[in-house]
């Protein structure tokens, strides 16, 4: 049976006079797909914040594989496997698509100053290694043709998947996606989905994503968390989320 | 209608003529003379008052017929701009290379012909080529504005004559050492400065250059304050002096090889040396900008919270860019203080710091052969142009401005190399 890998209770996040988080509890199980969802501004990418540590939560417990990683910087959490996207890509746009996918990769190869001064063979195996790695998950989203095209020349959809490359550059075990379908059209949206799948089934990913696109969320999910006005409003199985009244009254419309 | 506007001009027209009047017959129309211990007022001579006088004239039909001028001037057929294809190959990395290489042979082979003056201003000139690619690495690569980067170039330059002074070691030995000194200090500052950001980062470096020298001229005791210090040795080769008389236990060049003593000998060793130190900076360098270092650093210039997530520190990668740099300013400051033989704190103001930034800027952040341009424009021109030194800072500033509009990224701005997957 699976265990949790993260575990999230009484999470609250204060800006000023603002409570932007409530009280915010989720589990996540190993190997599964949670998403959370919300309607605009309920604080599902405020949640995001502090769980990577973009954000130190006012009070709460984040528990990762039973340690609490509440309060670290944002590149100590990731440094323990947990990466994120971002809401509005955040791509290095100047670089190319492979370039944005080796610096990915930055804590996994060789940084010795002196051995990349003079090109040791370690250095130069190190490198290569990179390389391949950044070719095969390029290939995985299907990017290989623009490869060496300027990241921000990519079309939208592109841009999302690469994004999504360039976590898993990091060997992340928990992979954190803000609204990943935002912005796709309906063909790309179905890659999307069978990538995430993928990286689920292949790659023993978990993932935790934002999402508005309902078909998307209900047919990939495992385990849905819904949010609204910072408060959680239900959990449970996407089944169990369409048909309970108060998620139908407070998001999907009063029909 | 027509009428109106041509009022509004003739208007517009007067009153600028007469803040031409205004501005200029008080600043170059009226001249102080002591007489004996008074001071006193006179009138500048009659050409200047007339030229005074025509300016404002000219100023007054010019504003009155702009629009017709403006107009005349645009049916004038331009003069082709630089094709964005010649631009493009100038600054693609493997042109620059070829550039900097046959730069670097020429740079090898003529001080055997040039005069001594010129190999000397040419030592001063690689000293700064030195200190631009230094700060580059800062500002270029990293995008940290670095305004005390002279503490550093102070900091070597101190190590290497304090050393030479009290222990008697010779430049070879503390080349490595000023290096490690200076980016032990970029280290220690940078440290708690590089959470900062922009504008304050800026200043936090400002202050820091500052305080640098005043406790180099301070420290009594140790640095010889205001004095300085002076008799630092120069460097040998492999143990021969380039002085006509050799200390004890020293040989000097010009007997070892049984020629006659001529102290261009001196003056074209030091500048071989300079070289030596700028093609190994340039090395490294280049280096760098295809090591993950390098690409980390034009990540977090990019965007920083995307280089966090991925679980880059950026408070580490900052600080290497910063010690780096320092080094090198290092190494540039004990070489300086091995040419000058002496030191003082005023060696090292914030101007110098400015001179080198205005390198870097001028040059095109990030470019190596646009460094070494403008490194020969900002030293060479103040040395072709010593009789109206007055006008120096005049000359500066109206070619910085002259290069904001003209060519806002440098002169020959670099891209970067960019990694290729092959397929």
């Amino acid at each position: 049976m699976s265990r949790p890998i993260l575990e999230v209770s009484g999470l609250c996040m204060r800006f000023g006079g603002l409570l932007a988080v409530n009280g915010v509890g989720l589990t996540v199980q190993e190997k599964q797909v949670v998403s959370m969802i919300g309607p605009n501004g309920a604080g599902k990418t405020t949640v995001f914040n502090c769980l990577t540590g973009f954000y130190k939560p006012t009070s709460g417990t984040i528990l990762l594989d039973g340690e609490a990683i509440q309060g670290l910087a944002g590149h100590e959490i990731a440094r323990k496997g947990v990466v994120r996207t971002f809401q509005n890509v955040r791509l290095f746009k100047d670089m190319t698509a492979i370039e944005n996918l080796l610096i990915a990769q930055h804590r996994h190869i060789n940084t010795n100053f002196l051995a990349g001064l003079f090109k040791t063979p370690a250095f130069r195996k190190s490198e290569r290694e990179a390389m391949e790695f950044a070719a095969h998950w390029l290939d995985k989203v299907n990017l290989t043709e623009v490869a060496n095209r300027p990241a921000g020349t990519l079309a939208y959809g592109q841009q999302r998947r690469l994004e999504i490359a360039r976590c898993m550059m990091t060997r992340p075990r928990l992979l954190m996606l803000d609204e990943p379908a935002a912005g796709l059209n309906p063909n790309e949206t179905e890659e999307l989905k069978q990538l995430i799948g993928v990286l689920r089934d292949e790659y023993n990913v978990t993932v935790l994503l934002i999402e508005h696109d309902m078909k998307l969320v209900m047919s990939i999910s495992d385990h849905i968390v819904v949010i609204n006005q910072g408060t959680p409003l239900a959990d449970g199985t996407p089944e169990q989320i369409r048909d309970n009244p108060e998620v139908i009254k407070a998001y999907l419309g009063e029909a | 209608m027509t009428s109106s506007i041509k009022a509004k001009q003739l208007k517009t027209a007067f009153f600028s003529a007469l803040l031409v009047l205004a501005v200029a017959y008080p600043i170059l129309g009226l001249k102080l003379n002591i007489v004996g211990i008074k001071l006193e007022v006179h009138g500048a001579s009659a050409p200047v008052l007339w030229t005074i006088f025509a300016c404002a004239i000219g100023m007054f039909f010019w504003q009155l017929f702009r629009s017709q001028l403006g107009n005349a001037w645009d049916a004038v057929p331009k003069v082709p701009g630089v094709p964005s294809s010649a631009t493009n190959f100038l600054t693609l990395p493997s042109t620059q290379r070829w550039f900097v290489l046959a730069l670097v042979v020429v740079a090898l082979v003529w001080p055997f012909f040039g005069s001594r003056g010129a190999v000397d201003i040419a030592t001063l000139i690689l000293i700064y080529v030195m200190l631009g690619l230094g700060l580059n690495i800062v500002v270029g690569l990293a995008g940290l504005l670095d305004l005390g980067y002279v503490g550093f170039y102070a900091v070597g330059a101190y190590s290497y004559a304090l050393l030479s002074h009290y222990y008697g070691f010779g430049f070879w030995l503390c080349l490595p050492i000023a290096g490690l000194m200076a980016a032990l200090f970029g280290f220690l500052l940078g440290f708690p400065v590089l959470r900062l950001r922009g504008d304050y980062l800026a200043i936090v470096t400002l202050g820091f250059g500052e305080i640098i020298r005043i406790l180099l001229r301070n420290l009594t005791e140790l640095t010889g304050g205001p004095n300085g210090i002076s008799n630092i040795d120069k460097p040998t080769l492999f143990g021969l002096s380039f002085e006509r008389k050799a200390a004890e236990g020293l040989q000097t060049f010009h007997e070892y090889f049984g020629i006659a003593y001529n102290s261009i000998y001196k003056v074209i060793f030091l500048y071989l040396v300079a070289l030596l130190l700028v093609l190994v900076a340039l090395f490294v360098i280049n280096r760098l900008l295809r090591m993950p270092i390098g690409r980390a650093w034009e990540a977090l210039r990019e965007d920083e919270i995307a280089c966090r997530a991925l679980g880059m520190n950026p408070t580490v990668i900052k600080l290497s860019a910063f010690t780096l740099g320092a080094c090198f300013a290092g190494f540039a400051g004990s070489f300086f203080a091995a040419r000058q033989g002496l030191i003082t704190p005023e060696s090292f103001t914030f101007l110098e710091s400015a001179t080198i930034l205005a390198i870097v800027v001028l040059g095109g952040l990030g470019s190596q052969l646009g460094v070494i341009l403008a490194a020969i424009v900002m030293i060479l021109l103040p040395e072709l142009m010593r009789n109206f030194s007055e006008y120096r800072m005049l000359l500066f500033g109206a070619l910085m401005v002259f290069m904001m509009i003209w060519r806002p990224q440098g002169f020959l701005p670099m891209q970067r190399p960019h990694l290729e997957l092959k397929q």
